[in-house]
């Protein structure tokens, strides 16, 4: 249990927020243009790596908006929240432990 | 040092037992060697939980591969294998998942005398507890299912689980109430701990090196094939490396720059003080959301759910337990004043469809063993078995064809999330 700063609302208990998996996957602008290891790719791969992890929330029992958040999830420090669109805060080191 | 398998070195008897006992049980030799490692292999094993050391057993026993590295970053079964509720049964939906984990419940049934190991496999039944409509219906589904293959299931009403469980709350007015369960009289519990020493053990036995305190931190590859792994104890060389890493299982697959379709989810379980014997089954719920069996020691084993959140952080947020163990005390009122001793948390490798994956890659001689989820300890000498097979002849079991990775480009997955759940 750890406390999330939702960007719209402030810091708030996390058991308010859905989790929503690693950020930045794009959904396909032309799905029907995919072969299917790109398909495959877009929809079960996951970076899942160890250490920093780009991922989304949802603040389900508040503003009910989504965000990205950057967390280390060994330590589950939460570093930065931003808002969808912008770009992640800038990693002091490479991403993930591996 | 020609070995020829468990009990070719100091045979565990009544005997041996008894002859140790007059020299006060100060010369019993080691039950594996901790040698320093070779500079090749033929085949590296990547993680000595359980499912590594079966398949090092099984690479060894049933295929002659002895020449053999079992590579552990920690202690062998220090990390899932040593976490888990130890519950052990088969009654899987579909027929893949439901062949799989009946060869390995099997093997469960031979596997002391196998491994001349006691790993006290005790089939006391298994009871999975359907609390509304939609869940009796699943539950009559899965159950004429696991006929169907073979496989026993039975399904109880609420009075046959009063009369062979009467410490349950079986009331009408529960907040969830139990109106039936799917039973499996040949599931129950093994000796978690024991399972990776005796595996270890037999591996070690056909001259498999055991190699503790040794982190994996690189595949080489050369031209699309692998040629050893980095380690902290330096570089090994083999053609083949099969990776059973469990929640690390996307690290090491990184390495090797190969996509994985897993997330790693902290998992917990919790066991209270011990107490008299109360509960002489496993009992499981996936609505409510909690599982229970009684120790040979007498302690209440429970296990919660997963953290919505990937983690790789071995503990798990206290709100999970609070409700885990809100369910746990409305099915059994009787167990509201127990006292818990110890929590803790895995790291669990959850896949799409809640089914492994034992499989090649699209790098040469490089195997994957992984997905198990929230569980995988049941599957442990099958997982061994079918994943020795798919190393040593470089292509599936038919038992396991249809866990390749390419499941997730064909589409042709295997949804278990009902028999599997969480719960396991």
């Amino acid at each position: 249990m750890f406390i999330i700063d939702c960007p719209w609302c402030g810091e708030r208990d996390q058991s308010e927020f859905s989790y929503g998996g690693e950020a930045h996957i794009v959904r396909p602008v032309e799905p029907e243009a995919l072969s299917d290891n790109e398909w495959a790719d877009y929809l079960f791969m996951r970076k899942n790596t160890k250490g920093r992890y780009l991922e989304q929330w949802v603040h389900s029992a508040g503003c009910r908006r989504w965000f990205n958040a950057v967390r280390d999830n060994v330590t589950y420090e939460i570093s930065a929240t931003y808002k969808p669109g912008d770009s992640a805060p800038a990693a002091e080191h490479a991403e993930g432990t591996s | 040092m020609a070995k020829q398998g468990p009990g070719s070195g100091t045979k565990y008897s009544v005997w041996s037992l008894a002859r140790n006992a007059l020299s006060h049980h100060e010369n019993w030799t080691q039950a594996w060697r901790s040698p320093e490692p070779r500079p090749e292999y033929d085949v590296i094993i990547v993680g000595g939980g359980g499912h590594g050391l079966a398949t090092a057993y099984y690479l060894a026993k049933v295929h002659g591969v002895t020449n053999v590295a079992v590579v552990e970053k920690g202690w062998i079964g220090g990390g899932n294998t040593g976490r888990n509720t130890t519950i052990v049964r088969s009654n899987y939906l579909w027929d893949e998942a439901a062949h799989l984990y009946e060869k390995s419940l099997k093997l469960w049934e031979g596997l002391s005398q196998d491994l001349n190991y006691n790993v006290m496999f005790s089939q006391r039944g298994v009871m999975n507890l359907g609390h509304n409509l939609q869940d009796m219906r699943d539950i009559y589904r899965r159950s004429a299912a696991n006929r169907l293959n073979g496989i026993d299931s039975e399904v109880l009403t609420p009075a046959d689980l009063k009369r062979m469980v009467p410490i349950m709350n079986t009331s009408k007015d529960s907040r969830y109430p139990v109106l039936g369960a799917s039973y499996q009289p040949r599931g129950g519990v093994a000796r978690h701990d024991a399972v990776a020493w005796g595996f270890a053990r037999g591996a070690d036995s056909y001259g498999v090196d055991i190699i503790q305190n040794c982190e994996v931190t690189g595949i080489r590859r050369d031209n699309g094939r692998v040629t050893g792994v980095e380690t902290s104890r330096g570089f090994i060389k083999s053609r083949k490396v099969g990776v059973v890493a469990a929640g690390h299982s996307s690290v090491i697959a990184n390495m090797a720059e190969i996509r994985m379709p897993v997330e790693s989810h902290p998992l917990q379980a919790l066991v209270s003080e011990p107490v008299k014997p109360v509960l002489h089954t496993v009992v499981m719920s996936n609505a409510v959301h909690g599982y229970v069996s009684q120790s040979d020691k007498g302690e209440l084993v429970i296990g919660a759910g997963i953290d919505a959140y990937t983690g790789y952080g071995q503990r798990g947020s206290s709100e999970i337990i609070e409700g885990n163990i809100a369910a746990i005390c409305e099915l059994f009122p009787i167990f509201s004043r127990v006292r818990m001793l110890r929590q803790w948390g895995g790291i669990v490798d959850v896949t799409p469809d809640a089914c492994p994956i034992l499989s090649k890659t699209d790098v040469k001689g490089l195997y994957f063993n992984c997905g198990w989820g929230t569980g995988g300890f049941k599957a442990t000498p099958g997982s061994g078995w079918a994943f020795a097979h798919t190393i040593a002849q470089d292509r599936p079991h038919e038992l396991n064809e249809a866990f390749a990775l390419n499941r997730f480009v064909s589409g042709a997955l295997i949804d278990e999330h009902g028999a599997a759940g969480v719960a396991h």
